[in-house]
């Protein structure tokens, strides 16, 4: 089920391609390596995961990807170009929507349209607002502000504004991490929708596992840090489009599921026992009263 | 049928007690301020009498009441000498010009004293001037001090420095530059104007540097990140971003300047001899009538009374322009 990192496209043309990927990040105790041997190819159109336990560096690869923060050794190919800072054409929606609180949801989706006007006119601008604020549904509440909006809501238009921008690779920081179960499966069901239609590259970062067996190409696991690297990465063969009911007794959803749960709580397990967290303690004093 | 008969009633009733709630809760917000006043002006009234000075005994609130009176009269008669003075002016000229129609009317201003008005009237444009330039330096350099953490290095010692310095300090220093550097035939402001206003200035920069740095510097970071994905270049990015972002926190600075600007002006005006507020309170002293420290009172109420006017009218624009509807500003 499970494989070794090994490239699976080689043979289509080279989309985005991370090679070699490890960021140091400097403290007062010298550099912290935080990621290690990254490396990842993806093809167009693909649905990437990233899985793995809270400070593992799923967000440090995202933010590389975007741009955001420069990697300490390898690099990031999009397209045959080098990425070394941030752009449009890698669009993040963001885990607390950061939707600008002073403008409306419209005015949000427009600074990305006209930021990236690629030669539209007036009306056009105004017509590609309109069309992908209505591909999230958020039509009704263009006129209002994030604040007078739930949740749910703002994080829809975080997602219009993102995708108003036509990003190569749409990049997701846990986009539905904060939500309720709700609002969070309409919200997996919405993206499964949009990614249909439009096709886009998406790499998502998640802590649900069912969020990312339900909506991923691939799920890519990783290792608990520091020097946090890709651990196994899972093919899920599943056909689309995919109804969250009919996964819920589909055989091979819960073998693909099993297996992500394995690797977290079996061979990457990080989870804290009482006795465990007794012991560490204990060691450490132990420590600090020999040095003493 | 009973059912529906008793509901209306039952509901009236209900409504009665709200009436009567939002009544006591209304005479009570009212109630409570007006006792204050009246306490304070009845403790007024029992300690002036028992103070003797030089000028006569303290004045009560009776008698600064009756003063207020007297320079609305005054104000009005010079007003009204001023119009007679325009009135005779124009009619000699027209005399003049028809017995000579060579003759050019000469443009004579009427130099009756300023009143007790027209001094309000000079602080209020004096302190505007002075917020204004203060502003126009204040909100720029602070957003520059927010944005570089070297150029806040480099100024935060200048302002931790400059800060607690008094306006009287100041005063003479100002003095002696404008005089020497404001050299006109045909001046356009008086020297004294200038010299309060830039000292108006100098005290009032600060509160709206520091605030507009910590506003600026505080900037939530997902934000930043999103204008580094759209690729604002700086001008965008300091007017679509920086600038709305902390527009809270520079009204709450501009609304602290501004306070301590009026505080600020009555002293600069007193120095510099500005015909304003300031100018009336040291000339009433001077003066040293037996009304003068009744005259006094009325102007301190009076700088009161605008300071609080002044600092809720900023209130109402900031609250018009900050969009963090949730906080509650007062």
């Amino acid at each position: 089920m499970t494989k070794p990192i090994q490239n699976k496209t080689s043979g289509q043309q080279r989309h985005l391609e991370l090679s070699d990927v490890g960021i140091d990040f400097p403290t007062a105790k010298g550099p912290f390596c935080a990621l290690k041997n990254v490396n990842l190819k993806i093809s167009k159109g693909e649905f990437i995961s990233l899985i793995g336990h809270s400070g593992c560096g799923k967000s440090t690869v995202l933010n590389i990807v975007a741009g955001l923060y420069q990697a300490t050794t390898g690099g990031v190919i999009l397209d045959n170009a080098e990425v070394n800072e941030p752009g449009p054409e890698r669009a993040v929606v963001f885990q607390n929507h950061s939707l600008l609180p002073w403008l409306s949801v419209y005015k949000n989706v427009e600074l990305a349209v006209k930021q990236t006007r690629n030669g539209r006119s007036r009306a056009e601008m105004k017509a590609w607002v309109e069309h992908n604020l209505a591909l999230v549904h958020m039509t009704h509440a263009a006129d209002k502000l994030p604040s007078e909006l739930s949740g749910g809501m703002k994080q829809r238009v975080g997602i219009a504004r993102a995708l108003s921008m036509q990003p190569k690779v749409l990049l997701m920081d846990e986009p539905f991490g904060a939500l309720d179960a709700l609002t969070r499966a309409h919200l997996q069901d919405s993206v499964m929708e949009i990614h249909a239609s439009l096709g886009n590259t998406v790499i998502m970062i998640t802590h649900d596992v069912d969020e990312a067996v339900l909506l991923s190409n691939r799920i890519v696991m990783m290792t608990n840090g520091p020097a946090a690297t890709i651990g196994e990465i899972l093919d899920v063969d599943l056909e689309r489009p995919r109804n969250r009911l009919a996964m819920t007794d589909n055989l091979k959803y819960n073998q693909y599921r099993h297996a992500v749960l394995t690797f977290l709580y079996e061979k990457q397990n990080k989870i804290q026992t009482v006795s465990r967290v007794k012991a560490d303690i204990a060691q450490s004093k132990k420590k600090s009263s020999s040095a003493a | 049928m009973m059912k529906t008969n008793i509901a209306p009633v039952i509901f009236r009733k209900i409504q009665q007690n709200v009436i009567q709630e939002r009544f006591f809760a209304g005479l009570n917000a009212m109630l409570l301020p007006i006792i204050g006043i009246l306490i304070f002006i009845a403790l007024w009234a029992a300690v002036a009498k028992n103070i003797d000075t030089s000028l006569g005994e303290f004045p009560g609130p009776t008698q600064v009441w009756e003063q207020s009176f007297i320079l609305v009269n005054e104000h009005k008669a010079q007003h009204e000498k001023a119009e007679a003075f325009y009135e005779r002016l124009e009619k000699r000229n027209a005399k003049r010009v028809a017995e000579d129609p060579d003759y050019v009317p000469t443009l004579k201003i009427f130099t009756g004293a300023p009143t007790f008005f027209d001094q309000i009237w000079t602080s209020l444009y004096t302190v505007a001037v002075g917020f204004f330039v203060a502003s126009i330096i204040a909100v720029p350099l602070g957003i520059l001090c927010g944005l570089s953490k070297g150029t806040y290095a480099a100024i935060n010692p200048l302002i931790q420095l400059f800060k607690p310095v008094s306006p009287l300090a100041w005063l003479p220093l100002v003095t002696m530059v404008v005089s020497a550097v404001y050299v006109s035939d045909d001046p356009m402001f008086s020297k004294s104007f200038i010299t309060s206003a830039v000292t108006v200035s100098l005290c009032c920069l600060w509160p709206t540097l520091i605030n507009t740095a910590v506003g600026v510097s505080s900037i939530d970071k997902d934000l930043i990140n999103v204008s580094k994905v759209l690729r604002l270049n700086a001008f965008k990015h300091v007017l679509k971003i920086v600038l709305p972002s902390s527009i809270p926190a520079i009204f709450t600075g501009l609304r602290l300047s501004l306070g301590i600007g009026w505080m600020v002006l009555i002293a600069a005006e007193m120095l510099a001899q500005n015909p304003g507020l300031g100018k009336f309170v040291w000339d009433e002293f001077q003066n040293g009538s037996s009304e003068s420290l009744a005259r006094i009172m009325v102007a301190v109420l009076t700088i009161g009374v605008i300071g609080f006017i002044l600092d809720r009218l900023m209130l109402s624009v900031q609250r018009h322009v900050s969009w963090d509807k949730s906080v509650s500003l007062r």
